[in-house]
């Protein structure tokens, strides 16, 4: 084989894998992605029951109970138009507060309770995430006046 | 005045790096009388960049709260380790380190690298301190870190104390040591490319510098991977966050590049590729620096959103590569071909390597970037574990396979059937696991073929070793040993880990037990203690393992006023074989406290595996380095010998 066909013949391989792992990439990316929903966009146009999606709002003031087992957890999250309770079996975040910012990684269950595996609260005193931008105005706002600095 | 002192010197290195570049580009075009500056100019402005890091650090370690970053970042009542640690743990801190190592990488090229020719190492040095620039007009226009307070602050504000933890105080470092090796391999591409000069020696001239970066970055991701595991308190080791993949992306190039940077050296081959890998290697981190400083990306781990730094980034980052791929473009072609080789060589295995390794990079920084282009048409995507693990597991695979007989082939070519035996014996190896593990009751397939290949690996990765006189093996291809053994160590870990471990989450009162895994767990109470700037309610729990005697476990719920926020400190117990990972929540009413327990086989074994792979890179680090000395000296020599000849 000349040089010239052997470069030739190593890109042909070298693309053929990146394209096919583009390819792949793509497909999976299509079919397996969870999407983000705010309460107000739950309401309008629900997840199927079971679908894994993330909800993602303000935990409303007040709403915060513990039950019976002391390991369940439900509260309600808001945007200002909408709310959708949530249930939690688990160890609180660290910087999950009433009033503040969560999102919550789960499914929507048949009775319309949110079942949530997993809760992405503030990383720290400085993080919003950045999914809860779209909420209403005087709640982005809230959440801006939260917002200063860097923290690493 | 120390402040002012500190912004001095980095507004003098960035003009010297101003110098250092038209210096550069006039000597390499051939006005000689200008060469003479490059050096000195590299050198002088590593010892300013690092004046202006040490004033910073001394700012910190005194608490001037007349500078905004100490007041915003810092409080004297810090511990001194995580005063000191302040002063990287922020943005405009983390840059000035940055920029700081940056020219001190360039003013040690400067110093000691005697391989290249005097015109690719003023072309690299002309490099270097064009990607300098850059970074100085970032800190000084957009984040001085000396600005002034209007008045001093009364007290500082503190650090958040996720960052309190001695680990996370040196991982940011790590991890930019990495980021700036290939920095300088990225100069090294781009000197090579300007002077059409990619030799074996210039291979070997970069070598050193990708493998100091690959070591720690490897580090670095073994570090962050540990403390996200126990810090966190999720119990997780790997989360798929941008961040985490910030930081993988750039190793996984750096290890392509490691790879191809070694056919060059000893075989003259790949030498399009290796430039290129060189290019992709920076830029990864220059796009790892961007998601994470520009908050473009919704991330667990904490960083603000800020537009105009992140413009700024994505601008350099668009000058840097965009430039270095035009370059690449027009100059790819007027580098000669290299040596040939048959595909089944040690050359056709890394070549597959290196493929397959793109392959993966390609696909994390999809799955990275994705959300980014579908909220550009208004779809909120989130990309996890379901997407990267099974579609990265197509391509790591094959290449872990390759990998544990590619070190068996010879060079430029070879036959399968010479390596038959030991094929078959790994062969044997990995569908004996895989029974056993399909026997012990786990019915993940990608965890399953991961303790496979891992303990296939583990094997094959002394292969090379057979029948060699061990004192006289070269300590780098000690490095590649030990760095392949590594990988298996660390694969075992994970794969055992998601393959076996326990969970439970209980909510019992004193004098309760409850169970998991072979662990058994007693609440004795809860008491409250305090700390030099936290209070917590910490939990006493006796731990026996299948029956034996109990062991004491102190997990803690703290409270820190400056700033005020809660973090759980989970606590481990470590046994050869596995992790009980406990964490203490909230009350639960009723006396009861919320305990939530994990019994993780093996899982020491993944950060194990990388302080290993780590290890092998330094070792061969030592070997190349040691090589290159030694032939230095004999030149020397032979040059003295000439001279006296003549003489």
């Amino acid at each position: 084989m000349k040089a010239k066909h052997q470069r030739l013949v190593l890109i042909v391989i070298a693309l053929v894998a990146l394209i096919g792992a583009g390819l792949l990439a793509a497909y999976a990316l299509r079919n397996q992605a969870s999407y983000f929903y705010v309460p107000s966009q739950m309401a309008e146009n629900p997840p199927a029951v079971g679908q894994a999606v993330r909800l993602g709002g303000m935990v409303q003031e007040g709403s915060l109970k513990t039950l019976e087992d002391g390991i369940t957890v439900s509260f309600v999250v808001g945007d200002g138009d909408a709310t959708v309770p949530v249930r939690f079996a688990g160890i609180l975040p660290d910087l999950f507060v009433e009033g503040s910012g969560v999102v919550a990684e789960g499914s929507l269950g048949a009775d319309g309770t949110f079942v949530a595996d997993n809760l992405l609260a503030k990383h720290d005193e400085n993080y919003v995430p950045r999914e809860l931008q779209e909420m209403s105005e005087h709640q982005a706002r809230e959440v801006v006046a939260e917002t200063e600095e860097s923290a690493r | 005045m120390i402040a002012e002192l500190g912004l001095a010197a980095l507004w003098l290195a960035g003009a010297l790096s101003v110098l250092q570049l038209f210096a550069g580009v006039l000597a390499v075009r051939g006005h000689e009388d200008m060469a003479a500056l490059v050096r000195p100019a590299a050198v002088v402005q590593g010892v300013l960049a690092s004046i202006s890091f040490l004033t910073l650090l001394y700012l910190f370690a005194i608490t001037d709260l007349s500078v905004k970053l100490v007041a915003t970042h810092s409080h004297s009542a810090k511990p001194l380790i995580f005063k000191l640690s302040g002063a990287w743990g922020n943005h405009e801190g983390s840059m000035l380190l940055w920029v700081t190592v940056m020219a001190l990488a360039g003013g040690l090229i400067a110093l000691i690298e005697r391989r290249l020719s005097e015109k690719t190492m003023l072309a690299t040095l002309a490099a270097q301190a064009f990607v300098g620039i850059g970074f100085y007009a970032f800190i000084l226009l957009s984040s001085n870190p000396f600005e002034r307070l209007p008045m001093p602050a009364a007290e500082g504000q503190g650090l958040n104390p996720l960052l309190q933890d001695i680990g996370l105080a040196f991982h940011p470092p790590t991890l930019y040591f990495g980021y700036v090796g290939l920095s300088v391999a990225f100069s090294f591409a781009v000197g090579a490319l300007l002077t059409r000069s990619v030799t074996p020696d210039f291979a070997r001239a970069m070598r050193p510098w990708i493998l100091g970066a690959w070591i720690f970055l490897t580090l670095g991701i073994t570090a962050g991977s540990y403390w996200a595991y126990y810090e966190l308190g999720w119990g997780g080791w790997w989360f798929w966050d941008p961040v985490e993949n910030a930081s993988l992306m750039p190793w996984l190039a750096a290890t392509a590049l490691l790879h191809s940077v070694s056919v060059l050296a000893s075989r003259d081959a790949l030498r399009t590729w290796t430039i290129m890998l060189g290019v992709v290697a920076f830029s990864m981190s220059m796009l790892g620096t961007f998601l994470v400083r520009s908050g473009v990306l919704t991330s667990v781990h904490a960083f603000a959103v800020d537009p105009e730094r992140g413009t700024f980034i994505l601008i350099l980052l668009g000058i840097y590569i965009g430039g270095a791929l035009t370059l690449f473009g027009l100059r790819a072609n007027s580098i000669s071909e290299g040596e040939r080789f048959k595909v089944t060589s040690r050359e056709g295995a890394l070549v597959f390597n290196n493929v397959m390794l793109s392959a993966i990079l390609g696909i994390v920084l999809l799955g990275t970037l994705y959300p980014l282009l579908t909220e550009a048409f208004d779809v909120r995507v989130s990309v996890g574990p379901p997407y990267f693990n099974p579609v990265g597991a197509i391509f790591t695979v094959p290449m872990l396979l390759v990998m544990a007989v590619g070190p068996l082939l010879r060079w430029r070519q070879d036959k399968l059937s010479r390596i038959q035996m030991p094929l078959a014996v790994i062969f044997a190896i990995m569908i004996a696991v895989l029974g056993l593990v399909v026997v012990l009751g786990s019915y993940s397939l990608l965890a399953d073929l991961g303790l496979a290949i891992a303990v296939g690996l583990a094997v094959a990765s002394f292969l090379p070793l057979r029948g060699r006189n061990l004192l006289r093996v070269p300590l780098a291809t000690w490095g590649m040993v030990i760095a392949h053994f590594g990988l298996a160590v660390a694969l075992f870990g994970m794969a055992s880990e998601s393959a076996f471990t326990k969970e439970r989450l209980a909510a019992i009162s004193a004098g309760q037990s409850t169970e998991v895994g072979p662990w058994q767990v007693t609440l004795e109470g809860v008491q409250p203690v305090a700390g030099p700037n936290w209070t917590a309610l910490e939990g006493q729990l006796s731990a026996s393992y299948e029956g034996g005697e109990p062991i004491m476990l102190n997990p803690q719920a703290r409270n820190f006023w400056a700033p005020p926020q809660e973090t759980s400190e989970s606590v481990l117990a470590t046994r050869w074989n596995g992790q009980l990972y406990a964490v203490i929540g909230n009350e639960a009413g009723q006396g009861r406290w919320q305990l939530r327990l994990w019994w993780k086989p093996f899982v020491t074994f993944i950060w194990y595996g990388g302080l290993l792979v780590a290890l092998g890179g330094l070792l061969a680090l030592i070997g190349r380095v040691a090589t290159d000395l030694k032939r230095r000296r004999v030149m020397r020599r032979k040059e003295l010998h000439q001279e006296e000849a003549v003489a």
